[in-house]
């Protein structure tokens, strides 16, 4: 029996340019690209060198902190650079892939105890898809969580549909299911959008249909309305798409790093959705499909992505690549600043006329819109955070590094892609998720020791 | 606009690091921002943000008030003409209150903004936008007859102590402007009270049996027998309402046309920039205090004719609305939690009138409930999160 939860707070931020339902693939990459900022929390350890020849699921580095969990290359091929930045920090792993594929291969899993999947999983390369909660790191192959969450539908604004990513792969789905409830013991939930029936043949674990706005689907709002994550629990994460192809991998025993990519915001030609591998080039994805102008590329959506150049690589969870305008232009108050009419200028308040507009949808640039102050209006943040946790207090309290108050206040219910909202309706324009993330990354750092 | 632009790039120079005037390039950053929308970017976490600036705000709630400042206005030069028993025109009236009110508001903001920008120098950072608002809400709080000096005085007072000392707009503990009001009010009581500084009638005689009295000081000898400033009875209660409500008495400047509030009102709450929870439970709170009055007064008090007033009459006189709707609603001094803002804007309500009838000393109760008020919200947020808290770790036992 599935049960029904409605989520009245939130918002879905319209924009232009969302991705047709068309699948091509996308130009061939020569270089993939691992990029170790991925994983939060995570210290890679290389465990090749510049030159060395591997094949698709060999591993790259390790975490030093899990060093069982290793990170495999996307590809076969050669080693060709390690990118490094301040203090030698390793940026990126770029791999020169060879023209045919050759893959590690290991037995495929087709049942069995636990431990022999886990170690399979690692293995194969496919460890670092479940992410675990609190912290959003990746899960510690040696715990057994909890749950197992997964959450079937992505409502981020010009989120790639999940509908149209998994359309052909619902037996690997399937499969993935399969072993998540063997690693937790039968505790599987999945988040169903309402009117979906993507899932409706998916049975076996715990279903939940969800129904409101944007952050419905994010995973830290479907496990804190079916069953919050107290101090000390343990909760594991997976994205459904993930969930296919930790399916995929387990049934050919190779790590098969496929992606299909949604190229989409205002600053595309032709919105639509392409099939590549992990790591892949942007410029392979995007090739002459952008506008002319001044954009910035974003490997994932425009609340939570990561900024990218044309030169970067595909983000390892990354399910969409969005473009928007930058914002990087002055604009007079009149006209199209704080005292114009302000009818194109998108505003979850009434501040601006453009909520009389209806279901226009919007072309919204990088622009910060003013200046960064101290917290002056209250009850913005609450009217788009569905949680029974007090963001702005929360928040406080991490700016002052009071780790007593973080833990009362409910840090280990949320990741930084929670707040997203909230930093989008910020009227003093506070970097909110990177003051989450500085927390969530104090409290690893206090309990470390 | 790029001409603008370029005159402004230009003018920058001489504020640049090792330029000249390097230290005083807030004065020119507030410039530039003003004219423009910075081209700051995003950096992390969401790429795109809201429209909404702490400018908008700010304009915004201007803009709100702009109805209890004009009627103000109109109201200072109406009151000083019926006073004095002369027939003006509407233009003479208007003009009146201009020259009256003008002055006013502009040594709040030339004393509130050159202190801002002294210490935005020292602090080296930009100038918030607060006192854009504090600056206009202090001379609508004031009689009309109060010295410019002490306007001045009053104001410095209220931006360094109240304001600049915690750090700036958004650490304040309470109203800057109140606090502007509440230091006239205890260091000049003269012209901040009584009978005579309500309408200004130089310039000629009054008329016979003028007194200049508030509604307010009224109350505590007539009930709600009300007078005009020419002293004409209102021919009954609800004439006398109809004439608070619209704004036709005595008072500070922008306090008493409860219409031209409620305007600012329905700007504030439409553009989502004000707490419905605070005003809406802080009308109940004042309409609660004075049914009590009403019940209990006769049968315990009968000798106090302020008990009778009746409730709905207490919430258009004196400063009331204008505290209710433009004070307690400032976000950084009311209580920052949803629940504790109906708690908050209910006890503001209530104990305006409770001070208001009760303490002899004060006529009005308004500023000081919201004073205290302000002081309490940080006890009231603390057991509102506590609720939070021990409901997570309730679910904790459970479990």
């Amino acid at each position: 029996m599935s049960k029904a939860i409605k989520i009245t707070k939130g918002v879905d931020i319209k924009l232009e340019g969302a991705a047709e339902n068309k699948i091509s693939a996308a130009q061939r990459s020569n270089v993939y690209a691992i990029k170790p900022d991925d994983f939060f929390g995570s210290i890679p350890k290389l465990m090749v060198k510049q030159g060395a020849t591997v094949k698709a699921g060999s591993p790259l580095f390790f975490d030093k902190n899990r060093d069982k969990v290793k990170f495999m290359s996307p590809v076969s091929g050669e080693v060709v650079e390690i990118k490094r930045g301040a203090k030698r920090k390793i940026l990126e792993i770029k791999v020169l892939a060879d023209s045919e594929l050759v893959y590690e291969t290991h037995t495929p899993w087709t049942g069995g105890d636990r431990q022999t999947l886990v170690d399979s999983m690692l293995a194969i390369g496919i460890w670092p898809f479940i992410k675990q909660r609190p912290y959003g790191i990746i899960a510690n192959p040696e715990e057994t969580p909890r749950d197992i969450y997964v959450s079937g539908f992505d409502s981020a604004p010009l989120a790639a549909d999940t509908e149209i990513l998994l359309k052909d792969q619902m037996d690997d789905f399937k499969a993935g299911l399969e072993a998540l409830k063997a690693l937790s013991g039968g505790n599987v939930h999945l988040g169903v959008r309402s009117k979906s029936a993507l899932y409706q043949d998916v049975n076996g674990i715990d279903k939940t249909t969800f129904t409101g706005p944007h952050p419905v689907g994010n995973v830290g709002v479907q496990i804190h309305h079916t069953k919050p994550i107290n101090k000390g629990e343990v909760v594991w994460t997976v994205d459904p798409v993930d969930v296919a192809l930790i399916g995929k991998s387990l049934k050919e025993g190779r790590f098969r790093a496929e992606r299909t990519i949604a190229l989409c915001g205002s600053e595309v030609k032709n919105p639509q959705y392409y099939t590549t591998l992990i790591g892949a080039s942007i410029e392979s994805i995007v090739g002459d499909n952008e506008k002319e102008g001044n954009n910035r590329i974003i490997s994932g959506d425009v609340l939570t992505g990561t900024e990218v150049s044309r030169d970067g690589f595909l983000g390892f969870f990354s399910n969409s690549v969005t473009i928007i305008p930058e914002g990087d232009n002055k604009k007079f108050f009149l006209t199209k600043g704080w005292l114009s009419p302000g009818f194109s200028r998108f505003s979850l308040s009434h501040a601006y006329p453009s909520w009389l507009m209806g279901s226009k949808k919007y072309k919204l640039d990088t622009n910060l819109n003013g200046e960064q102050r101290a917290f002056v209006m209250t009850g913005e943040l609450e009217k788009v955070f569905p949680f029974d946790i007090y963001p702005m207090q929360l928040i406080k309290a991490i700016m002052i590094n009071d780790i007593d108050n973080m833990e009362k206040l409910g840090i280990y219910e949320v990741l930084p892609e929670d707040f997203a909202l909230c930093e989008f309706a910020c009227s003093s324009k506070i970097n909110i998720q990177a003051v989450v993330e500085q927390g969530l990354q104090d409290i690893i750092t206090e309990f470390a020791s | 606009m790029k001409a603008l632009e370029n005159i402004l790039e230009k003018l920058k120079k001489p504020f640049d690091k090792g330029g000249k005037l390097e230290k005083f390039y807030p004065v020119y950053d507030s410039l530039d921002t003003f004219a423009f929308v910075p081209d700051h970017t995003t950096t992390s976490g969401s790429h795109i943000r809201d429209a909404i600036d702490m400018k908008r705000t700010m304009f915004l709630v201007i803009v709100a008030m702009i109805p209890a400042l004009l009627f103000g206005i109109y109201n200072s030069g109406y009151q000083h003409f019926m006073a004095l028993g002369i027939d003006a025109s509407f233009m003479d009236m208007v003009l009146f209150g201009l020259g009256k009110v003008l002055p006013l508001i502009v040594v709040s903001y030339g004393v509130g903004l050159g202190i801002e920008f002294v210490f935005a120098i020292i602090k080296k950072h930009s100038i918030h936008e607060g006192f854009l608002v504090s600056g206009m809400l202090i001379p609508l709080i004031m009689p009309m007859d109060v010295p410019l000096w002490m306007v001045a005085l009053a104001t410095a007072f209220a931006v360094v102590f109240a304001k600049e000392v915690f750090g700036g707009t958004g650490m304040n503990i309470i109203n800057v402007a109140l606090v502007a009001r509440a230091f006239l009010f205890f260091a000049y009581p003269t012209k901040m009270s009584g009978n005579v500084v309500w309408v200004n009638t130089d310039g000629g005689t009054p008329v016979d049996g003028y007194t200049g009295e508030t509604f307010l000081a009224q109350a505590i000898e007539h009930g709600a027998n009300f007078s005009d400033v020419a002293h004409n009875a209102y021919a009954s209660i609800s004439e006398s309402f109809m004439a608070a409500f619209l704004g036709f008495i005595p008072g500070s400047i922008g306090e008493t046309s409860t219409l031209a509030i409620l305007i600012g009102a329905v700007i504030l709450l439409w553009t989502g920039v004000a707490s419905w929870r605070i005003i809406f439970t802080g009308f109940v709170g004042g309409a609660v205090m004075g049914l009590i009055f009403n019940i209990l007064g006769p049968m315990y008090f009968p000798e106090n004719l302020y008990l009778t007033v009746p409730w709905w009459q207490q919430l258009v006189m004196g400063g009331f609305a204008f505290g209710i709707v433009f004070m307690a609603t400032d976000p950084v001094t009311a209580a920052q939690t949803e629940k504790g803002k109906i708690i908050y804007g209910f006890l503001v309500g209530l104990l305006a009138v409770l001070i208001r009838v009760v303490n002899p000393a004060y006529p009005e109760g308004i500023m000081m409930s919201i004073l205290f008020m302000n002081v309490m919200a940080p006890t009231i947020d603390h057991y509102v999160i506590q609720g939070n808290i021990k409901r997570r770790l309730k679910r904790l036992k459970t479990v």
